[in-house]
C-alpha cells in the first residue's frame, strides 16, 4: 500500500523534473548561445537569473502562488517555479562553454572562412557540449530536490510524503519521501555524467 | 609580374592610438614577405588586414588587383591560407578533418578530399595511415605545427599567412620546420607572408624582409641584402645574431 504510493509520488516526481529541466534547457540554451553575441546583455540576464536563485524556494512558491494565470495552487505553479531554478545552471554553463572556447581556435575557425553559423554549430556547440551538460546535470539534481518542496503548493512528488510526514510527526513517513528522492538525486548524477563523458572530446 | 597583396597607404588605429601608418608594401607572386618587428610593433595587425580579420582604418589592402573590402570575406578568406601558433586546430576533429575543413567548406566530394588530405600529409611528412585519424591532442607541437601547414594548403590558396608559426617549438623543431617550410614554399610556388621576431627564422625563409617599427615600415629589403643594412633597428636585429660571438670573446 505505502509502496504503491512511492512508486506512484515517485513517477509524479519525476515527470515534474523532466518537463522543468527540459523547458528550462529549451529556454536557457538557445538564450545563452544569443547571450555569447551580446556581451552587455549577458551582463544583464546572468546577474537576473543570479537574483532568482537567491530567492529561498519555499518563498518563490509563494510569490508565484498569488499571480493570474500562472499562479494558484496546483502543478502548473510547481513546474514553473522548478523551470525559473534550473534556468542559471544551464544558462551560466552554456555561456562559459561557449566563450570558453580557445581564442586560437575560433580564430583560425574565423580565418579559414566559417560563417558566424558554422562556427556555432560546428566548433563553439561539440566543444562547449561537455560543459553545457554539466549544467543540465547540475540543474537535474538540484530541482530533484526543489521539487519536493513543490508539494507545499500542490505540485504532488514525493514531497507529499515529507510534508505529511511532518504534519504527523511521523519520521517513517518522512523518510518515504527523502530516501527516494535521494536515490533518484543520486541515479540522475551518475547517469548524466556518463552522458557527459561520452560527449567530451 | 603583378603584385598579389598590396597595402596602399594603411592605417590601424584603436582609440587614439596609432598602431600602424602609412604602409605601402606589395608582395609580389612566389615571394615570401617577412614581417620583421619587435613585440608590438604592429606586424601581425598588419598581417591580419590581408584576410580582413582587422580592417584598416584608412588605407586599403588589395588582393589580386582587386580591394578586399569589396570582396565577400568569407571566399575570401577560403582563398587565403592562415597558420598560427600550435596551429590553432579544432581539439575535436581529427587530423583528416581538421586538414579537410576548407574543401569541406567548399563543397568538395569526399573522395576528393579524402585524397588531398593523404597527399598534403605526405608533402608535410606525416604518413597518412598512421596520421588521419588521430586528434591533436595525439600530436606533438612540430606534428600540430605540420598540420596546421597541411590545413592552410588544403585548398590550394595562392596566398599564405603565417603568424609566427614556428614560434612556440623548440630550438631543433623550430629549425627542422623552417627547413621544411622553405622546401614546401618552393614546391607549391606559394606565395606567403611571413610574420616573426626572430631574425635568423626572417633570413632563411624570406625573399624579402619588411621591417617594422612602432607601427612604420622602417625598411624593406632583399634577405641577402639585409645584413647590409644600416637602419638602427635593423642593426638592433642584426646584433641578436653576431651578439653572442662578442660575448665569448671578452669572456
Amino acid at each position: 500500500m505505502l509502496f504503491n504510493e512511492i512508486v506512484r509520488l515517485s513517477a509524479e516526481h519525476l515527470w515534474l523534473v523532466a518537463i522543468a529541466v527540459v523547458a528550462a534547457t529549451a529556454i536557457a540554451a538557445p538564450s545563452a548561445v544569443f547571450l555569447t553575441r551580446h556581451a552587455r546583455a549577458r551582463r544583464w540576464t546572468l546577474g537576473a537569473v543570479n537574483i532568482v536563485q537567491t530567492i529561498p524556494s519555499l518563498a518563490l512558491f509563494g510569490f508565484l502562488l498569488p499571480l493570474p494565470f500562472i499562479g494558484g495552487v496546483g502543478k502548473q505553479t510547481a513546474v514553473l517555479a522548478l523551470i525559473l531554478y534550473a534556468l542559471l545552471p544551464i544558462l551560466r554553463n552554456t555561456v562559459v562553454g561557449i566563450t570558453g572556447v580557445d581564442s586560437m581556435v575560433r580564430e583560425s575557425a574565423v580565418a579559414m572562412g566559417m560563417t558566424d553559423g558554422q562556427i556555432l554549430r560546428d566548433v563553439e556547440l561539440p566543444l562547449a557540449l561537455p560543459t553545457i551538460l554539466a549544467g543540465v546535470r547540475i540543474a537535474t539534481v538540484t530541482t530533484i530536490g526543489t521539487a519536493t518542496i513543490a508539494a507545499a503548493i500542490g505540485g504532488g512528488g514525493l514531497g507529499t510524503f515529507v510534508f505529511r510526514g511532518i504534519a504527523m510527526a511521523d519520521t517513517k513517513m518522512i523518510l518515504a519521501g527523502a530516501v527516494p528522492a535521494a536515490i533518484m538525486a543520486i541515479t540522475a548524477d551518475e547517469v548524466l555524467e556518463w552522458v557527459e563523458r561520452r560527449f567530451s572530446y | 609580374m603583378a603584385a598579389l597583396v598590396e597595402f596602399r597607404n594603411v592605417a590601424y588605429r584603436v582609440g587614439d592610438r596609432d598602431i600602424l601608418r602609412g604602409i605601402d608594401l606589395s608582395i609580389e607572386q612566389n615571394e615570401t614577405v617577412v614581417l620583421l618587428g619587435r613585440s608590438g610593433s604592429g606586424k601581425t595587425t598588419l598581417l591580419r588586414m590581408v584576410n580582413r580579420l582587422l580592417e584598416p582604418s584608412a588605407g586599403e589592402v588589395l588582393f589580386a588587383g582587386r580591394r578586399i573590402a569589396d570582396q565577400d570575406r568569407f571566399r575570401l578568406r577560403r582563398r587565403i591560407g592562415y597558420v598560427i601558433q600550435e596551429g590553432g586546430l579544432f581539439p575535436h576533429a581529427t587530423v583528416a578533418q581538421n586538414i579537410g575543413l576548407v574543401p569541406k567548406l567548399e563543397g568538395w566530394a569526399e573522395e576528393r578530399i579524402r585524397t588531398r588530405v593523404a597527399e598534403l600529409l605526405d608533402a608535410v611528412g606525416l604518413q597518412p595511415h598512421v596520421y588521419a585519424a588521430r586528434y591533436p591532442r595525439q600530436l606533438s607541437g612540430g606534428e600540430k605545427q605540420r598540420v596546421g601547414i597541411a590545413r592552410a594548403l588544403a585548398a590550394d590558396p595562392p596566398l599564405l599567412l603565417l603568424d609566427e608559426p614556428f614560434a612556440a617549438l623548440d630550438p631543433v623543431t623550430r629549425f627542422e620546420m623552417q627547413q621544411h617550410f622553405a622546401r614546401l614554399s618552393r614546391a607549391f610556388g606559394k606565395t606567403a607572408l611571413f610574420v616573426t621576431h626572430d631574425i635568423r627564422e626572417a633570413l632563411m625563409l624570406g625573399t624579402r624582409i619588411a621591417l617594422l617599427k612602432d607601427g612604420r615600415l622602417e625598411l624593406v629589403a632583399r634577405a641577402d641584402e639585409f645584413p647590409g643594412a644600416t637602419s638602427q633597428e635593423a642593426l638592433a636585429f642584426l646584433a641578436t645574431v653576431t651578439q653572442s660571438v662578442t660575448s665569448n670573446h671578452d669572456a
